[in-house]
């Protein structure tokens, strides 16, 4: 698989070197004017950030290395797809993004560290990073110290709001509360179970949807379980299932935990075509490697899924796939990630400038008609109008999406009612 | 929580119970068998231990590829094919890493937490670079999924049954190596008194080399059954690497049946705890347990009486 990857790359690259080459003797016919296409640099660029007449730079700032490096080469992969795609049409104001990426190695002390490397030494008028919510926090001082602009891709918790992060994910109740509504309605759930890794993340989701639970549906969680992460042995928990015979379990395990879970739930004989689970941390990524037979028939709760039926990602998937190769999955936060660059980009024009204070002030407002899951729009709280969709996994590994949200669900990471 | 259920329901239910603790029992005393012949008979520290054993899971996965495009016949059978693999590709790395690396520290014990856990990146990097960073999916035979029906119900899973068959051989198989056979003394005098043994003729070079093969052999035929149970990824290793050590020492580090009874008593605990509280609370409960009987016994359960 891996070298499948690498090919793919390799040819994409040669393709692309190709190409370059054969626009050479174009260029000595342009005017020498057609470099400044845009407007002068002094003007859109009054804090010294890396904007030259040609050139602007912006950080990518994943863990290629590492534990996490199973789960942020996808948004790595997606936002170089994007910054490709803005070049190809021009850039941003005229100018052609160019990419410093750094490794934040897993690390989140390492995150804090490439973050002021980005900021401080190459001056990056923005940054697409960060996956964990431990590695946003402990960089989110020097994005606000240094002032600068960071686009966050994964679904994540809520309790916070920046003037220097746009969140490009959904916050927790924009995941959870719809599609726990469609359960109770589709299927009658009066009983809920909740299964979760223990850290911050399960634990606000669960509170969030417990609320909920018992508050606005007027049902009950009998239980309510969390096991430490990198937890393999589950035959417990799921032996309580079987005594307690929730209508709905409802998961957030995550990382190798996950790919346990499910494949002893099937073992034990928990046929997910009967029970109802519903789940909001499985996207096509870690069904890769759960595998498509051990979790067919569950429900994952997300914003966007690969198998969507519209133009904007028909597109996405394709460019996705020539640049990464036919095999690569497409999850949630892949796709969240491919929008950052771009509402990076319509906010810098619509500021007229590269200035982090005025791009942030633009964002509120922005719309991108184009984004692979459809219409979102940046909310002035910096997160995005989103729609929840709920979708059945298949055994092929992709989802089958059985319900859409008709309305965009306004983000609200200060949720009232239910800390 | 239980006065609601039958008890029908309920006694079922202690029976599956019952059956998850052994089933835990046994991928317990899997994972902490390799670790004991290399950690408690060796002495050395072996912080790559889950890498050897993500390496046979590997080879299973190459395993089922090979046999789904080439002999999909035999499929049904490919994972006999795969744990012996898993056994002989483990094991050869880990003799390989015996000459490179470890022969050079046995005098230095502790240097080799060190070099081994600096051994446990390269490896994560490697499977990182060759496999890729996401986990992979292994397919099973269809007779290895599912549960078996005992009663209206009561299920037991056969993938965990299969797991327990794997550890009463291995373990057995081990035993009698161990402890009668003529390679099990060679280890045990080279053991308890390396210049001795030596002096008896006993080529104790070879015989650290076979033996440091041997316990990553057997981690590799564990990672290789845990495909069933677990996750198959480049960091897939370090999730067991900590319990792994904990059996290890809690039994008593010289002592294959320490190991075992270790195994028993930390698999019970946390499967009957995991059942009345929560997973987390599960695992504080059994460490402080842990950690309390160490500060009594700090030698573990089991000890070997020998001269020092």
């Amino acid at each position: 698989m891996a070298e499948d990857k690498g090919n793919g790359l390799q040819s994409a690259l040669r393709r692309r070197l190709l190409m370059g080459l054969a626009g050479v003797p174009a260029i000595a016919l342009m005017p020498r004017m057609s470099f400044a296409a845009g407007p002068a640099t002094a003007t859109v660029n009054t804090t010294g950030l890396a904007v030259t007449d040609t050139e602007v730079t912006v950080g990518i700032l994943h863990s290629a290395t590492g534990t996490m490096a199973i789960s942020e080469t996808g948004s790595i992969q997606a936002e170089k797809l994007a910054i490709s795609q803005i070049n190809e049409a021009g850039g941003v104001l005229g100018r052609k993004i160019k990419v410093i990426q750094e490794d934040g190695a897993s690390d989140w002390p390492t995150f804090a560290e490439k973050a002021k490397k980005l900021l401080v030494n190459d001056h990056c008028a923005a940054v697409m990073g960060c996956w964990t919510s431990a590695s946003r926090k402990a960089a989110l001082p020097v994005f606000e110290q240094y002032n600068g602009l960071l686009y966050y891709p994964t679904f994540y918790e809520g309790l916070e709001q920046s003037k220097n992060v746009i969140y490009t994910g959904q916050e927790a109740t924009q995941q959870i509360l719809e599609s726990l509504n469609w359960v109770a309605k589709e299927k009658g759930a009066k009983t809920f179970f909740f299964i979760g890794s223990d850290y911050i993340w399960p634990r606000t989701s669960n509170k969030i949807a417990r609320k909920h639970i018992e508050n606005v549906l007027k049902t009950k969680v009998v239980g309510e379980e969390y096991f430490p992460l990198g937890h393999t042995q589950f035959n417990s928990v799921i032996n309580k299932l079987k005594l307690t015979k929730p209508d709905v379990i409802f998961t957030d395990v995550v990382g190798g935990s996950n790919v346990a879970f499910y494949k002893q739930l099937k073992a034990a004989g928990i046929d997910l075509s009967k029970q109802t689970l519903l789940t909001i941390s499985v996207t096509e990524d870690e069904i890769d490697g759960i595998g498509g037979d051990n979790i067919a028939g569950a429900y994952s709760c997300m914003k966007y899924f690969q198998s969507l039926k519209n133009a904007n990602n028909e597109k996405f998937v394709a460019a996705f796939h020539k640049m990464w190769g036919e095999k690569t999955v497409i999850g949630d936060v892949t796709q969240a990630a491919y929008l950052g660059p771009f509402l990076w980009k319509m906010a810098v024009e619509k500021a007229g400038s590269f200035d982090v204070d005025k791009v942030a002030a633009a964002s509120a407002g922005i719309e991108f008609k184009e984004a692979p899951e459809g219409y979102v729009k940046i909310h002035p709280n910096h997160h995005l109008w989103s729609k929840t969709r709920v979708a059945k996994a298949l055994p092929s590994g992709q989802f089958e999406v059985v319900y859409e949200s008709p309305e965009l669900i306004e983000p609200n990471p200060f949720p009232k009612g239910y800390q | 929580m239980l006065g609601d259920y039958s008890l029908t329901d309920l006694s079922s239910i202690f029976v599956m119970q019952g059956f998850a603790g052994l089933i835990l029992f046994s991928v317990y005393t899997l994972m902490a068998l390799g670790l004991a012949i290399i950690f408690g008979q060796m002495g050395v520290i072996n912080m790559a231990h889950g890498e050897f054993m993500i390496l046979g899971a590997y080879m299973t996965y190459l395993c089922s590829g090979f046999f789904q495009t080439y002999l999909p016949a035999l499929f049904p059978a490919y994972f006999f094919v795969a744990m012996a693999l898993a056994f002989l590709a483990s094991g050869a790395l880990g003799m390989l890493v015996e000459w490179a690396l470890i022969r050079h520290l046995y005098k230095r014990p502790l240097d080799t937490l060190l070099a081994t856990w600096g051994l446990s990146l390269i490896l994560q990097q490697a499977y990182r670079t060759i496999f890729g960073p996401r986990e992979v999916g292994v397919e099973l035979p269809a007779w290895l999924i599912g549960s078996v029906q005992v009663t209206d119900t009561i299920e037991i899973p056969i993938n965990g049954m299969f797991v327990m068959g794997v550890t009463t051989l291995i373990t057995v198989g081990v035993a009698l190596l161990m402890y009668r056979s003529r390679f099990g003394a060679q280890v045990r005098a080279v053991v308890q008194n390396r210049p001795m043994a030596g002096a008896v003729g006993i080529d104790t070079e070879k015989v650290d080399r076979l033996t440091f093969g041997l316990g990553c052999g057997i981690a590799g035929i564990a990672g290789s059954a845990f495909t069933m149970v677990g996750s198959t990824g480049p960091t897939s290793g370090q999730l067991y690497i900590v319990d792994t050590f904990l059996i290890v020492v809690f039994g008593g580090a010289a002592s294959l049946l320490g190991t075992i009874a270790s195994a028993f008593s930390i698999s019970q605990t946390q499967s009957t705890l995991e059942f009345f509280l929560s997973g987390s609370t599960a695992k504080v409960i059994t460490l402080l347990a842990v950690v309390g009987i160490l500060m009594l016994r700090p030698q573990g359960l089991f000890t070997l009486k020998v001269r020092r």
